[in-house]
């Protein structure tokens, strides 16, 4: 068996970012992230992800909670996406699926799916609010919100970490190119 | 001082910043604060343009958005945007305007010769006349465009940016006059989020230009002043000028275009967008939009130098310019008479002709106090002057105001002031889809009831008096932010005090009457800019389009740029005159987006270039750059195609691959094919849902190919789905049906089946997918992987799970060639990793990088199906020869009662076939008819088409694939198929596998 350096690849790779000072745009690099689906209504469903997370299943619409390692966000009525800092995810996975055993539920690692980046500093509303129809003012969503939305033609996931505002912002890896670019033009003009 | 009709002192100009600029090449002084239109004005410069149709030339009528004829282009090469109102171009130094629609000069325009043959072209002249031969018309309407064209496009790119905003807010107005300020101020003030827009450069509206007017007995503009500073300082209210609002849709959806830099002119950089497309959606909305005056329609009253009065007020009073020295004010109402007011103190010298029989009021009383002569129960006539007033021709008017009596006499002038009352601005309220009222006593149509949340306040609701526009604005305002839950007990403030001076009747007269019949010598224009006259509606009349949208179009009333904003209640009133019927019985047009004009860019925004569509890129994009990969889009996906060599074309390429991958080993890259994981205790439930054949005893570590139906039993989507584990599975789908099928996927079960235990999610870019081909396969991989891969250990159809290159991989034995072939799936970040490791590894056996195209060519030879190219959503899979797939013994299935319809079960439907040409080298068209019998032209007996077609180097011939009628009973028989170019060739039905029949290929050579 041939043995090479083992080299990982993100989409985010060489992506320059904003030039001013009022939009930061970094990669958030290979976080854990685990797409677990059942129903919150059945104990041993949410018992199994405390017991192994450390942290409460989120039952309340674009809300997250966060632990230690784990945090677990509300991504629809019976999905949530639970994130680890990376290399975490397939112990997380076959933690999950042992405990889980009968229960009805979905894990699903994800990590490798959605590239993670952030996007922060004074002007980042604003550059959300071009290609966002969400109602991003403060008092609709704010730091501990997440959401499904889009971002001009992209689906993100898109997580709001403080009041700067910071953002987390998922995207599949086959639209991260565009979206991190996407990112960068429409921060131009807020220096 | 070359700026003749400056006034020395007073308007909102900024005296201390001159600036110059050029119209047709000429240069001019103008005033920063001044428009286009009114530093041309200052400079005693009338014509602007010429008409649309007859080429005539205009001045410029109004002083705002309405204007329909001084639309010029700004700016020149790439930069240049044609069609803009001269009367909205704020001034900068600097700036280049050029006039349209006339050639070789606006001064002296060929196509004038439009205007002496206009007898021959009244409204309807086009259609009726260039209607044959009708195969001419196309030809017909590129010349009548060229010479009827307004500016003319850029055909470079554009070097500007644009951006498109998302907002919402609790109350929107739109509008900041007095009325609109007024509301903002209520609604601001219970902390609302509010957004207030106006398109001007400054707030104030009408105040503006209202010289004298007074509230709580200071200037107004003081008030608008305190307003403002008052807004600003409130965190939840967005204040917006230079923004108009042009859409008003459903559920208070409202659009705006923002020009930020427009007034700056040409910028360095382009940073800065140039202007912002906001899509705001409000919870209520203030309409505080105004209203627009109407033209007199009298006899040539489109003379350079004929305008409304009211902009005859504004260049005075917020300009400083007054447009001509000797004025005529002609109106049938008492506010055309602060125009003449303003003029007279202003230096003009002033005479007025009123239709009234006893014009009486206030302002009457203080025109006649300064001596202005008054020529009561009196009418223009007609003009003088042709590229620029010269004076007019006054006549006494009947009893009736029907026609003219007395001696004709002459007023020497170079502008008439006119007004015939006024129209509220109700575009935004009929584009929301508001029902319109006829109000006699305005003779105007005002708002009346709408579906949606909104409040029209001010002028634009019928209300023309300035306490009345900021009480209706102070109410409006507050109701709108207490409906929205803000504000809770705040009570209305009072309305400051804003005396005006009583305004007496109007005597409202449509036409104008002459002393000739109507359309004699004289032509009286209701539309300026499409140059559409009273005549027209008469003609329209006669010819029978009565109806108001018929009487539109015929006309093309109302279709400039201008939206009809001066010309649509006239030509409605004109039209009721004809019929003899009420003006709300000949109703209105609906109003329709853009209020004004809009660029495309700011729509596009940032969607332009590189952004303008996503291209999605797989995990080894890198390599195949460097690899010099051609590709091909699929979906929005750039797939390698195919990877030329030095000199290679796509031909060559592909068909190199193509041996290559049978010879010895081939490698592609499989990453956007559809991927999901499936986990629950009803997972195989569901599988046998939506595949049609059985999936209960799938093994973990197994893989089975199958197709899916929809309800009508048509195939739309195949693909090979894997046993990861006990109640685990992964299915892969076509690249361009994932999102089909996860949704079809996502529906069953919520829609169908809630209480199944089990659960879908999309994996597609979880992994990078490396596919090797070809009887060496084995050998590369062995180099990588820790597991053995001998045929029995690894058999066709099962899935593996291993490390490769030292990263964990999940590998299916799979094969869409036919030959032995592995798809390894690594998480995506280790894809370029795994990728760059097996071209190492296969150097040694000339490993071939393969795209999309040989992979097609590949999958012909074994007669493997694409859905979506051999089916169309009309095939079963009976009809591709796939029974097999079709169990008998399960139960229910997508599909299933579908094959039992007469249509479906019939055995003569088009059927999947192979078919070859008498020549080899032939490779048909894809889509080519089969025939029965060759005929010299259609229509010929057709059996069906080709669906692939490719030249083979395995088979050392072309072949294809065909959907023929009854297909599997002819085979062995021939047909013709007919080409484009008018030749035949003879081909023969086969079996529709061309290579490998036996399929002795799948395991490759041992290692």
């Amino acid at each position: 068996m041939v043995e090479t350096a083992i080299k990982k690849v993100s989409p985010l790779d060489g992506l320059a970012g904003p030039v001013g000072g009022n939009v930061k745009l970094t990669s958030n690099g290979f976080v854990g992230k685990v797409i677990i689906r059942g129903d919150s209504d059945n104990k041993d469903f949410v018992m199994a992800v405390k017991d192994v997370t450390g942290v409460e299943i989120p039952t309340t619409a674009l809300t997250f909670n966060e632990g230690e390692t784990y945090s677990i966000y509300w991504m629809g009525p019976d999905e949530w996406m639970i994130m680890t800092p990376e290399d975490g995810e397939v112990a997380l996975e076959t933690a999950l699926r042992e405990k889980l055993g009968e229960t009805p539920s979905q894990v699903v690692n994800v990590s490798d799916y959605y590239a993670s980046m952030r996007l922060s500093g004074p002007a980042a509303r604003e550059v959300l609010k071009k290609g966002s129809p969400l109602d991003l003012h403060p008092s609709k969503f704010k730091a501990g919100n997440c959401t499904g939305t889009r971002f001009a033609h992209a689906t993100i996931f898109m997580v709001q970490r403080d009041e700067e505002p910071t953002y987390d912002i998922n995207v599949r890896i086959s639209f991260a190119e565009y979206l991190w670019n996407y990112f960068v033009e429409a921060s131009r003009e807020f220096g | 001082m070359s700026q003749s009709n400056r006034i020395k002192t007073g308007g909102r100009i900024d005296r201390n910043k001159p600036v110059s600029f050029t119209f047709d090449g000429k240069t001019f002084q103008g005033f920063e604060g001044d428009t286009l239109a009114s530093a041309l004005l200052a400079n005693n410069v009338h014509l602007m343009g010429r008409s649309f149709k007859y080429h005539r030339p205009r001045g410029v009528l109004s002083a705002g958005s309405e204007e329909p004829n001084a639309i010029v282009t700004i700016g020149s090469g790439k930069r240049s945007d044609p069609n803009t109102r001269a009367t909205v171009v704020e001034m900068f130094d600097g700036l280049e305007a050029s006039s349209q629609n006339c050639w070789p000069s606006l001064n002296f325009d060929i196509g004038g010769i439009n205007n002496k043959l206009s007898r021959f072209f009244p409204a309807g002249f086009y259609y009726k006349t260039f209607m044959w031969p009708k195969s001419m018309w196309m030809k017909y309407e590129e010349i009548i465009r060229a010479s009827a064209g307004m500016g003319v496009a850029p055909e470079e790119g554009d070097p500007d940016t644009y951006a498109v905003k998302h907002e919402y807010c609790d109350v929107l107005i739109a509008g900041g006059g007095p009325a609109g300020l007024s509301a903002a101020l209520t609604a601001g003030r219970t902390g609302a989020r509010v957004i207030l827009i106006d398109e001007q450069n400054e707030f104030g509206g009408s105040l503006l230009s209202d010289h004298g007017a007074e509230i709580d007995g200071k200037p107004a503009m003081d008030w608008v002043d305190a307003a403002l500073a008052e807004l600003k300082e409130m965190e939840e209210v967005t204040i917006l000028n230079r923004t108009a609002v042009i859409g008003y849709f459903d559920h208070n959806f409202i659009t705006a275009m923002e020009k930020i830099t427009d007034h700056l002119g040409p910028q360095d950089s382009n940073d800065t967008p140039r202007q912002r497309f906001w899509k705001i959606r409000a919870k209520q909305v203030v309409l505080a939009s105004g209203s627009f005056e109407r033209p007199m329609l009298f006899g040539d009253n489109d003379r350079p130098g004929v305008m409304l009065a009211s902009a005859v007020r504004t260049y005075i009073n917020r300009y400083g310019v007054l447009p001509g020295k000797d004025m005529v004010v002609f109106t049938n109402n008492d506010s055309a008479y602060k125009t003449a007011l303003d003029a007279f103190a202003n230096g003009g010298r002033v005479e007025i002709v009123d239709t009234r029989v006893d014009p009486k009021g206030p302002l009457v009383e203080q025109a006649r106090s300064l001596d202005i002569t008054i020529h009561t129960n009196a009418a223009i006539v007609g003009t003088k002057g042709y590229r620029r007033l010269k004076g007019v021709e006054v006549m006494e008017l009947n009893e009736a105001g029907d026609g003219v009596k007395g001696t004709k006499f002459h007023i020497g002038c170079d502008v008439v002031a006119m007004s015939s009352g006024w129209n509220p601005a109700v575009n935004l309220f009929s584009q929301a889809r508001g029902k319109l009222r006829y109000d006699e006593e305005l003779t105007s149509f005002v708002p009346d009831h709408c579906q949606w949340d909104n409040y029209s306040v001010g002028s634009c609701n019928g209300t023309f008096t300035l306490e009345g526009a900021l009480s209706e604005g102070l109410e409006a305002g507050l109701k709108a932010a207490q409906a929205a839950g803000f504000g809770e007990g705040q009570s209305v403030p009072a309305t400051p005090s804003a005396p005006e001076v009583e305004h007496g009747d109007m005597r409202t007269l449509w036409y104008i009457p002459m002393d000739r019949p109507l359309a004699r010598g004289k032509k009286h224009f209701h539309e300026f800019q499409n140059d559409s006259t009273v005549a027209d509606i008469h003609l329209a009349a006669r010819e029978g389009y009565i109806s108001v949208e018929h009487l539109k179009r015929y006309t093309t009333t109302g279709m400039g740029t201008d939206q009809g904003k001066t010309s649509n209640v006239n030509a409605i009133a004109i039209m009721a005159q004809i019929r003899g019927v009420s003006i709300p019985q000949v109703g209105t047009t609906t109003f329709r987006p853009p209020f004004v004009p809009v660029t495309f860019g700011a729509i596009a925004g940032h969607d332009v270039e590189d952004l303008f569509l996503q291209a999605r890129k797989t995990p080894m994009h890198s390599a195949h750059d460097r690899n010099g990969a051609i590709y091909e889009d699929v979906g929005d996906w750039k797939r390698p195609y195919y990877f030329p060599k030095a000199g290679e074309d796509m031909h060559a390429a592909v068909q190199r691959e193509c041996k290559a991958v049978r010879d010895s080993v081939g490698i592609m890259d499989g990453s956007t094919l559809g991927k999901l994981d499936i986990q629950g205790k009803d997972a195989s439930r569901l599988l046998n849902l939506l595949y049609t054949n059985a999936w209960s005893k799938l093994a973990p570590g197994k893989c089975r190919y199958g197709l899916m139906c929809n309800e009508h039993g048509m195939v739309f989507d195949d693909g090979v789905t894997t046993c990861i584990g006990e109640n685990h599975y992964h299915m892969t789908t076509t690249t361009g049906g994932a999102g089909r099928v996860a949704n079809w996927i996502e529906e069953w079960i919520q829609t169908e089946y809630p209480d199944w235990d089990v659960y879908a999610t999309s994996v597609t870019e979880q992994w990078a997918v490396s596919i090797l081909n070809g009887p060496k396969s084995r050998k590369v991989l062995e180099k990588l992987v820790d597991i053995d891969l001998s045929a029995e250990a690894f058999p066709f159809m099962a899935m593996k799970e291993c490390h490769i290159a030292g990263v964990p991989a999940r590998i299916y034995r799979i094969s869409f060639t036919g030959e032995l072939s592995y798809e390894i799936n690594v998480p995506a970040r280790y894809g370029l990793h795994v990728w760059d490791a097996l071209l190492e590894a296969g150097e040694e056996f000339d490993i071939c990088q393969y795209g999309t195209e040989t992979m097609h060519v590949l999958r012909a030879e074994k007669g493997f199906i694409i859905a979506g190219q051999d089916t169309d959503g009309s095939v079963t899979p009976m009809d591709l020869d796939m029974d097999w797939i079709v169990s008998k013994k399960k139960g229910d299935f997508l599909g299933r009662r579908s094959f039992t319809r007469t249509d479906t079960a019939r055995t003569d439907r088009k059927q999947l076939v192979g078919v070859l040409t008498e020549d080899p080298n032939v490779v048909l068209m894809e889509g080519a008819h089969l025939v029965r019998e060759l005929k010299d032209k259609p229509p010929m007996d057709m059996l069906g088409h080709v669906t692939s077609s490719y030249m083979s180097p395995n088979c050392g011939r072309s072949i294809a694939m065909a959907l023929i009628r009854d297909g599997k009973n002819l085979k062995g028989q021939s047909f013709m198929v007919p080409t484009m170019s008018g030749k035949a060739h003879k081909v023969t039905i086969t079996d529709p596998i061309f290579f490998d029949k036996e399929n002795k290929r799948i395991d490759g050579e041992p290692s």
